[in-house]
């Protein structure tokens, strides 16, 4: 009687955990094939954009993986604007901020002609809009130009760097990017 | 419950099913046996409307889903096609989205009524909890639902709130990435959702609406004086203070569904849109990723939870206060110490803040709607206070309560004032 029942206690017990480990493969295999498939990934591939034809102080926008990426050739200008301090920003040298190392620097860029940025706010991710205009008047007096996010008001610079007091929390991400020759950009992968 | 087994039928087809099924002792214990406080009022209503409205949804959606296609190509235009080519597909659409809204409208009032009448408390702790969790549900149903027809409007309410898991410390990068099956919220995206939204929510809420009348009937109703009806029975061992639910509650809650009715196909008919409140205006546009709507708003019902997150000035504990501002309620019948159920007996500390509450969460939902300026993010900071309050400071203010001597048995002529 009693070797009856250690029989059944460990037949009991060998039976769950061989189930157990059943079930836990089963569910891996479940919430595996969620995750972005062989397809999606060959699909987020690296792109080419050309820029030849992007004349100074306009912008591009090009589809990368779902998301805008903008390509703003600055004028003269806009390079000067960013080259003085600006006091009101959040993380003006981009300690908190998503770029790749050559771009940690006031233009956030390699050089400083082509701005290559997430159009994304790091906020929530929606589109910021472009206000190139200084101080025009729904920005008020102080502004120098940039990218205004109608969501939640989130205001960055020329360089995609947030200003302080707004709900995004960083600057605009800085995709991994390289020029293949003067006016052929590669969205998706450092040199 | 061996009283119960025996058949209520002459019919020999019905007595058939009875020997093979137990139909006759469903019928008691669910309908004509079940006693239920003769003492009801108009808030005792919420929960069979919405019962009305899950078998609208179903039926409606079901139909949906014959025209609708879930991918990029064509869902907007498969949405077009049921409103201007399908027979009757815009009563049948327009059914779907009203419901939503009326869902929720229908929702917060049976919640509300809890509230009230203290129906949370022992021995109702379950049946609050499961109903809670048929909320999320149905919140995570709503969302969902919201992306199918490619809108606009859908597609970046989507994008902010599949980011809000971003904020996950960690993990939150590659758990969008999983929610989405992609690196953007892409055909992948709307093929699971459409399947999140007809199949496994619709069978999770169905169950769980089951649970949660299994555990009322259990325990049974509570009613407006928060007093139970089961501790005075008659010779016959039936409450002195109850009548069955069917015919008494069911002939009752007829005119109550036809009343409801009335009001939901006026808006069906006459207001689809409610004003750009049931169905945005941003929404008539086919999804863009590069074009953001100028004020992204969620759906009316869930303005209250976006005041919250956007009132907090940091995203991360923004989206952390959303969650905490919703999952608040499932610990609602251990946060109340007071032992008095009916608001008709407490103290004045839970009525005011149970007045403040309902303040703050209505004002929320307006200031969800509003522009993230100015005034709007100082006054959604104070409501947010004001919420939280309620819920964090009641173990201490329901324990000061000096409640009024609660009746022995159901009252049912109205208080001398």
């Amino acid at each position: 009687m009693e070797k009856n029942i250690n029989r059944r206690k460990f037949l009991s017990i060998a039976t769950s955990v061989t189930s157990a480990v059943g079930g836990i493969f089963a569910v891996g295999a479940f919430v595996s094939s969620l995750q972005p498939s062989k397809k999606a990934k060959a699909l987020g591939a690296s792109i080419k954009v050309n820029l030849s034809k992007l004349e100074p102080g306009s912008i591009i926008k090009v589809i990368y993986r779902g998301k805008p990426i903008w390509v703003l050739r600055r004028t003269e200008q806009m390079i000067n604007e960013l080259d003085n301090e600006n006091s009101n920003l959040r993380d003006p040298e981009s300690d908190l901020s998503i770029q790749p190392d050559f771009a940690k620097n006031q233009f956030r860029s390699k050089n400083p002609e082509y701005f290559v940025v997430e159009g994304v706010c790091t906020h929530l991710g929606c589109a910021p809009i472009e206000k190139f205009a200084i101080a025009p008047a729904d920005m008020g007096p102080d502004w120098k130009g940039g990218f205004y996010c109608p969501c939640h008001g989130s205001k960055f610079d020329l360089s995609g760097r947030v200003y302080a007091g707004v709900p995004a929390p960083s600057n605009l991400r800085v995709p991994a990017h390289q020029f293949v020759d003067g006016t052929t950009l590669l969205v998706g992968e450092n040199s | 419950m061996a009283k119960n087994t025996e058949s209520i039928f002459t019919n020999p087809i019905l007595r058939w099913i009875d020997d093979r099924f137990p139909l006759s002792s469903l019928i008691k214990d669910h309908a004509t046996e079940y006693y239920a406080s003769k003492n009801f009022n108009i808030w005792y209503l919420f929960g069979v409307l919405s019962m009305v409205v899950l078998v609208i949804m179903l039926l409606t959606g079901f139909f949906l889903t014959m025209n609708y296609k879930p991918s990029t190509e064509d869902a907007f235009n498969s949405v077009e096609y049921i409103m201007r080519s399908v027979e009757n597909g815009w009563l049948i659409r327009y059914m779907h989205s009203t419901g939503a809204s009326f869902f929720f409208i229908v929702i917060y009032l049976h919640m509300f009524r809890a509230m009230l009448y203290g129906s949370y408390k022992k021995p109702r702790e379950l049946i609050w909890v499961l109903g809670m969790l048929l909320y999320f549900c149905l919140m995570a149903e709503a969302f969902f639902g919201y992306l199918l027809p490619w809108g606009n409007m859908s597609y970046w309410a989507g994008q902010v709130i599949v980011n809000l898991f971003g904020y996950i410390p960690f993990i939150g990068e590659s758990l969008t990435e999983w929610i989405r099956g992609d690196y953007f919220i892409s055909d992948i995206t709307l093929n699971r959702f459409f399947a999140f939204h007809v199949i496994f929510l619709p069978l999770s809420i169905i169950g769980l609406v089951a649970a949660h009348i299994l555990a009322l009937h259990h325990v049974g109703s509570n009613n407006p004086d928060g007093v139970e009806i089961k501790e005075h029975l008659d010779e016959n061992d039936k409450p002195i203070d109850g009548v069955a639910f069917h015919p008494f509650h069911t002939s009752k809650d007829l005119v109550g569904i036809t009343v409801f009715l009335i009001f939901y196909f006026a808006a069906v008919f006459f207001a689809p849109e409610m004003g750009g409140y049931f169905l945005e205006v941003d929404n008539f546009e086919p999804a863009d990723p590069l074009k953001t709507p100028e004020h992204i708003v969620p759906s009316w019902y869930f303005t209250p939870y976006y005041a919250i997150l956007r009132a907090v000035p940091n995203a991360a504990l923004g989206a952390l206060f959303l969650v905490l501002a919703v999952l608040l309620f499932v610990f609602l019948p251990w946060l109340d110490k007071c032992e008095v159920k009916s608001i008709r007996y407490r103290g004045w500390q839970y009525k005011f803040a149970l007045a403040l509450f309902s303040i703050s969460f209505v004002a929320l939902g307006y200031l969800g709607l509003q522009p993230a300026t100015g005034i709007y993010v100082a006054l959604a900071r104070f409501f947010t206070i004001t919420y939280f309050a309620f819920f964090l400071l009641m173990p201490f203010y329901t324990k000061l309560e000096k409640t009024k001597t609660v009746p022995e048995r159901v009252v049912y002529e109205k208080k001398e004032s």
